[in-house]
């Protein structure tokens, strides 16, 4: 999932104070897992920033809202009156949440709340780890599962370099060495031989250095005509 | 700020917590009346949301009153009561107000003598803070 960390409130308070009527709007997927923007924070946020204005004599008013995600403009147009109506819409989802109500509404304020960060997993209660960056062309039924894009400091696609350790890495020495796990997961599997395979240089084309990447369905695509229906039934 | 009471909120346990405060009050050991005392069935179910809506709606200062930490009667809630009064210390001291304004203790069910003192204490700092953006109109 995509994971966030709020900004810290001095700085969004500062972003939202020139405004009178700030919606603050969250959003249920990922940001509400990783703890920086579901319903909770998003209340909490706002209780904070009244206290703040309370202490400095400051007139705004709020609106919290949370959606179900902020990325599908379907969702975001259930508070479109809201987010009109509101001076300046304080995005408290991930940057592709932000984005899309600057996309829907581009004459309208949208700021964002969050810090967007990796592409993580829980590992245990409030530790989010980062395990892949997309790059995409992903390789990982050669390294055992693990990738060694996102976990590796140097990106190695043979590894491990001339710094790792004790099983740690030298960029960090409380961070595992990708390519021991590697290791040690192609052992369980019975598959070493891999590990003296020569992987070529990866072809980054699919990743984010060409610009902005976009990803098609042919099948899924609406014809013309039924953009047509779709839009009278809306 | 002549004449007016502090207002202090407390969040306490309905185990340890909420005992220590009635032990007191039985044991005619006097405090403060203004206090606003809620109850609740753990400390672990104080959120860092009730809190800040407190001092919102004109809370001075609050406290949070759970079990001792390894006498909790739930294990772990007064551990959970603690960290979410840390992250709302945070959040205060991100947007400039005195975190001391918030404050978690511990306290077992017979500690009689301690509830008076933390009241008096919680009490004692609402009036030297006084309300959060002054005197209301």
């Amino acid at each position: 999932m995509i994971v966030a960390k709020r900004k810290p409130l001095n700085e969004i308070a500062e972003m939202v104070a020139p405004y009178k009527r700030v919606s603050v709007i969250g959003c249920r997927s990922c940001v509400a897992i990783c703890l920086a923007g579901g319903e909770k924070e998003v209340k909490m946020l706002v209780s904070a920033l009244k206290v703040k204005n309370k202490k400095e004599g400051r007139d705004q008013e709020f609106e919290a809202l949370v959606v179900e995600r902020q990325c599908e403009k379907e969702w975001v147009k259930e508070v479109e009156d809201k987010v009109l109506g509101s001076d300046i819409t304080l995005s408290m989802a991930c940057s592709l949440g932000a984005q899309t109500i600057g996309d829907m509404y581009p004459s309208h304020l949208t700021f964002p709340g969050l810090n967007t960060g990796i592409f993580g997993v829980p590992e245990e209660q409030g530790v989010w780890s980062e395990k892949c960056v997309g790059c995409g062309n992903c390789i990982i039924h050669t390294t055992g599962g693990i990738c060694p894009i996102s976990r590796c400091a140097k990106s190695m696609l043979n590894g491990p370099c001339g710094g790792s350790a004790n099983r740690k890495c030298e960029v960090n020495l409380d961070t595992d060495c990708a390519w021991s796990a590697i290791y040690d997961r192609l052992k369980i599997q019975n598959r070493l031989e891999l590990i003296e395979k020569v992987t070529p240089a990866k072809d980054w084309s699919t990743s984010h250095a060409g610009g902005r990447r976009t990803y098609v369905r042919e099948d899924a695509k609406l014809t013309p005509h039924q953009k047509k229906g779709k839009e009278a039934v809306q | 700020m002549t004449g007016r009471k502090p207002k202090v909120v407390g969040f306490c346990c309905e185990r340890h917590g909420m005992d220590a405060a009635v032990l007191s009050a039985r044991s005619g050991k006097g405090f403060d009346a203004s206090v606003r005392l809620v109850q609740v069935p753990c400390t672990g179910r104080v959120d860092g949301m009730h809190i800040l809506k407190a001092l919102e709606d004109g809370a001075d200062c609050v406290f949070v009153l759970g079990c001792l930490e390894k006498n909790c009667y739930y294990d772990t809630g007064s551990i959970e009561g603690r960290k979410r009064v840390d992250y709302v210390k945070q959040m205060l001291s991100e947007v400039g107000i005195e975190k001391e304004r918030i404050e978690m203790f511990n306290a077992a069910s017979t500690n009689a003598w301690m509830f008076p003192e933390i009241v008096s204490k919680m009490v004692a700092l609402a009036k030297k803070l006084g309300p959060i953006g002054g005197e209301k109109q």
